[in-house]
């Protein structure tokens, strides 16, 4: 099955496919990833500190953007808004939807971890003096980040492979570098294997990261909700 | 120094306050017993304002504040000269022994770091825990983790510090350790309010005794008068049932 002229169109198309995954996917995952962070940290805050007016605006974002799909976010966005006059660039466009909606995801799951941190840490912060703010910045977000860093890993390696819809809003990246070359070579299944093989590899180097980050952490943060679990010390 | 008037809280309508009256005066170590449930930690919390009473008057330093309904201002004025032990030590988890003493000196009293670390450590000698600046709570045991919660507590040179149930958390064999500080730190003339059920402790360590039962102070009076007079049937039961108790289980003092 594997001849001399598939091989060389595997192992041509292999840089053509790899450098818009290093130009386009990898930067289009970390700028949105990093904005979906931001986002994902103040409206999962302003819910946790009941922030009148502005809670309910964060719910109705998080109602939207998780109730919707995102291919169709991504319509909206790149076909439909020029009909209002609002024309944006296909990655600007995709880094747009791709940190809405991701950071709709991750402040769900930022709200929960903040909400998972014992309540006497906020009444210990208190009793030491330190206001809201102060304690919400300095012990509770950072334990809650803690608490949050493996589900917001997990949510960081999707998003690596559904950038791959941005290709449908004409954005240069690694499969849609491969369509290109399926359509020269008629080669479907050998070039969208090898496309799969290198989202493969991203998620891989990924999930490294992952196990090393988690490692790091715990070293603080696990042994102190065993000790939680473990000892009935912290019910009340 | 601290006094508190007629303070009253419900939750849900059920009374677990009601109408307590207190004074503590400078020096005085005050131990609070009483059965379970009978509003002790209630009163407490809403001494430091992590409830809000209904009702109820209280005078600090002179002072007068209405406790049912203290401005944040003042409220936050209050607790930079009061500090709290909590009974489940309430460390900061993601900070380390000497953060958890320098934390409250930086961000809440603007003292500059190297000085709240000096004074951070000089804290952590004083409870014995030199050895253990680095550690974080969950690599240490419970008695010292309580022992660096005091540490925390004193650092910011309160006027007075509220304990509730300090040891209750702890095994026996580490109740002694947290104990000898508290002891330690009435010696050297601490303002306490101490929540505890160790009848060594109020017996040996406090001046003073005040028993509450179902929201009420049933019977007050000096630690010596309390424990060898008690007046009321209700105290003298009380008392016996806490001797029959810890005659199976153990003594510290
Ligand atoms: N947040 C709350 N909501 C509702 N009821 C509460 C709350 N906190 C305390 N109570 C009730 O108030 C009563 C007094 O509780 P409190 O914790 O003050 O008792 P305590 O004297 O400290 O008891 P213990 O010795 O067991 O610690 C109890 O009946 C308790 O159920
Ligand atoms: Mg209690």
């Amino acid at each position: 099955m594997i001849n001399e002229r598939l091989l060389n169109i595997l192992t041509d198309s292999f840089w053509k496919i790899l450098l818009p995954g290093l130009t386009v996917t990898i930067p289009l995952t970390v700028i949105s990833f990093s904005l979906a962070m931001v986002i994902a940290i103040v409206m999962a805050l302003v819910q946790f500190a009941n922030i009148r007016g502005l809670k309910q605006l964060a719910r109705f974002y998080i109602w939207v953007f998780r109730g919707t799909p995102l291919l169709i976010q991504l319509f909206v966005v790149f076909f439909g808004l020029p009909s209002v006059g609002i024309v944006i660039d296909p990655f600007p466009a995709a880094v747009l939807v791709f940190s809405l909606n991701e950071g709709a995801y991750s402040a769900e799951t930022i709200r929960a971890a903040l909400e998972a941190v014992p309540s006497g840490q906020l009444e210990a912060g208190y009793c030491v003096g330190m206001n809201y703010l102060q304690i919400i910045e300095r012990i509770i977000l950072p334990q809650a980040m803690r608490t949050a860093f493996p589900p917001l890993s997990n949510a960081l390696i999707a998003m690596v492979k559904d950038t791959s819809l941005a290709a449908n809003i004409t954005v240069a990246e690694m499969f849609m570098a491969t369509q290109r070359i399926v359509a020269r070579t008629y080669e479907p299944l050998a070039l969208y294997i090898e496309v799969g093989l290198i989202y493969l590899v991203f998620s891989t180097i990924l999930t490294a990261l992952q196990r090393a980050g988690e490692k790091k952490l715990n070293i603080q943060h696990q042994a102190a909700k065993s000790r939680r679990r473990r000892g009935g010390l912290w019910s009340r | 120094m601290v006094e508190v008037k007629n303070i009253r809280k419900a939750f849900d309508g059920a009374e677990v306050l009601k109408g307590v009256d207190l004074q503590v005066y400078q020096g005085d170590v005050v131990a609070i017993l009483g059965p379970s449930g009978s509003g002790k930690t209630t009163l407490l919390r809403c001494l430091n304002f992590l409830e809000t009473a209904d009702s109820g008057e209280l005078i600090f330093d002179g002072e007068q504040f209405h406790l049912g309904h203290v401005s944040k201002k003042d409220i936050a004025r209050l607790r930079q000269k009061t500090s709290f032990v909590f009974q489940n030590y309430n460390l900061f988890l993601n900070k380390t022994a000497l953060q958890n003493v320098t934390e409250g000196l930086i961000t809440a009293r603007k003292i500059p770091k190297e000085q709240a670390e000096k004074t951070g450590r000089r804290a952590l000698a004083k409870v014995g825990l030199s050895d253990r600046e680095d550690y974080y709570p969950h690599q240490l045991s419970g008695g010292q983790q309580q022992r660096v919660a005091i540490a925390r507590a004193m650092a910011t040179d309160p006027e007075i510090i509220y304990f509730d149930e300090p040891t209750s958390a702890l095994d026996p064999e580490l109740t002694g350790e947290v104990l000898a500080v508290m002891r330690q730190l009435a010696d050297e003339g601490m303002t306490m309010l101490v929540v505890t059920h160790e009848m060594g402790f109020a017996r040996t360590v406090s001046n003073r005794v005040i028993f509450m039962e179902d929201g009420v102070v049933v019977e007050e009076g000096g630690a010596k008068a309390f424990f060898e007079h008690p007046q009321q049937a209700r105290t003298r039961e009380f008392l016996q049932m806490s001797e029959k108790e810890s005659a199976q289980g153990q003594q510290h003092f």
